[in-house]
């Protein structure tokens, strides 16, 4: 038994090159870039939608991410039952997030049905200065914005 | 991608590790997949209030000051030169690594220089922003800036967003120690004396998470 012993796959040391991780560098800064040169043209011009620029920012997170797991720290080249005991209880936030998320959207839509008081507070404006507490303008209809 | 196996290796028949990682290395996996899920409850408890609001506040209209600009609006600018700053700091720690691999310590002395200044250059950035936020009346339980409708808004802005750029910005401080303390014990010689460089590895492992966490911010906060 050498469990203290350097691990054996020697041959994966050298094989150790410093252009995959270029390359990922140049993936991730694109990425990057692609999303801000998005959001800029969403503020211009108003034209992706934010609902759908939304899902383009999570996929391209989870992109990035990858490479990032993948690549930088190299997990891509370990041993797949090692990346199996990361990866599958990774699995969790796919409920995690939906769980929850769509708790929080049911709450908003439970407090909007049920609580005007709360709805008035969402359609009353107040000065942009910030900060001050605003002399509030008279509710506007519900469903404007 | 995975490793390649010799055919018929028994990986479970003892005498070796089965995932053919050093123990620490290991563990520090571990760690790190443990530290994701408390980042993950963050992000997500503030996905779900934000969800839960009618109305947010607008982070272009929040995040838009650069330093030296004085009160031009840029939204973006400085949050994605705080990016850039940290990728190229997961790149350097990356270059530290296959050096080490190459045994080369000179190089890796270099390069985790080079990750050091990098991750001292985004905790600046991030005290710049804190202080700028501040001196606009942003804090734990304050909130200035409107929702994007025009409405009042409650200060779980603020609130989330000091606590989870907080706690990120504490494990980019305790990176920069730990990269520290390996950029000493290198110019020591206590790893070429070891024969192996696996805990800049693990130092290394640390601070790309610091990273990937900082892409899930970045997203959530600025760009969502």
């Amino acid at each position: 038994m050498s469990n203290q012993a350097t691990p054996t796959h020697d041959n994966a040391h050298t094989t150790f090159d410093t252009k995959p991780i270029w390359r990922t560098f140049w993936v991730l800064l694109g990425i990057t870039l692609v999303e801000l040169a998005l959001a800029t043209i969403h503020l211009k011009t108003g034209f992706p939608p934010k609902y759908v620029l939304n899902g383009v920012y999570l996929i391209l997170t989870c992109a990035k991410a990858f490479y990032i797991i993948a690549e930088f720290m190299h997990l891509g080249h370990e041993l797949k039952n090692l990346v199996m005991t990361l990866a599958l209880p990774a699995c969790l936030f796919i409920w995690f997030i939906i769980a929850f998320v769509s708790d929080g959207n049911s709450y908003r839509e439970l407090r909007n049905r049920y609580d005007p008081y709360h709805v008035q507070q969402n359609n009353t404006k107040v000065a942009p200065a910030g900060g001050e507490e605003a002399p509030s303008t008279p509710a506007q209809k519900p469903g404007e914005q | 991608m995975a490793q390649a196996i010799p055919a018929g290796t028994k990986w479970w028949s003892g005498g070796k590790s089965p995932f053919n990682v050093e123990y620490g290395k290991l563990m520090m996996w571990y760690f790190l997949m443990s530290d994701a899920f408390t980042f993950g409850a963050f992000l997500i408890s503030y996905g779900t209030i934000r969800m839960s609001s009618n109305s947010w506040p607008d982070p272009n209209e929040a995040f838009r000051a650069f330093p030296g600009m004085g009160s031009m609006h840029l939204p973006l600018v400085f949050v994605s030169l705080m990016t850039f700053i940290l990728i190229m700091s997961s790149v350097t720690m990356v270059l530290a690594v296959a050096a080490g691999h190459a045994g080369d310590r000179k190089k890796v002395t270099f390069y985790m220089i080079l990750t050091i200044i990098g991750g001292l250059a985004f905790l600046s950035c991030q005290a710049w922003e804190w202080t700028h936020l501040h001196g606009e009346g942003a804090w734990w339980g304050r909130n200035p800036f409107p929702n994007i409708n025009g409405s009042k808004a409650s200060t779980n802005f603020s609130n989330f967003f000091f606590t989870i750029t907080g706690f990120h910005g504490f494990h980019v401080f305790s990176g920069v120690c730990i990269n520290i303390i390996m950029l000493i014990k290198n110019l020591r010689g206590d790893f070429e004396r070891r024969g192996h460089y696996l805990m800049i590895e693990k130092a290394g492992l640390y601070w790309h998470f610091v990273d990937l966490v900082w892409v899930f911010v970045f997203t959530c906060f600025y760009l969502l």
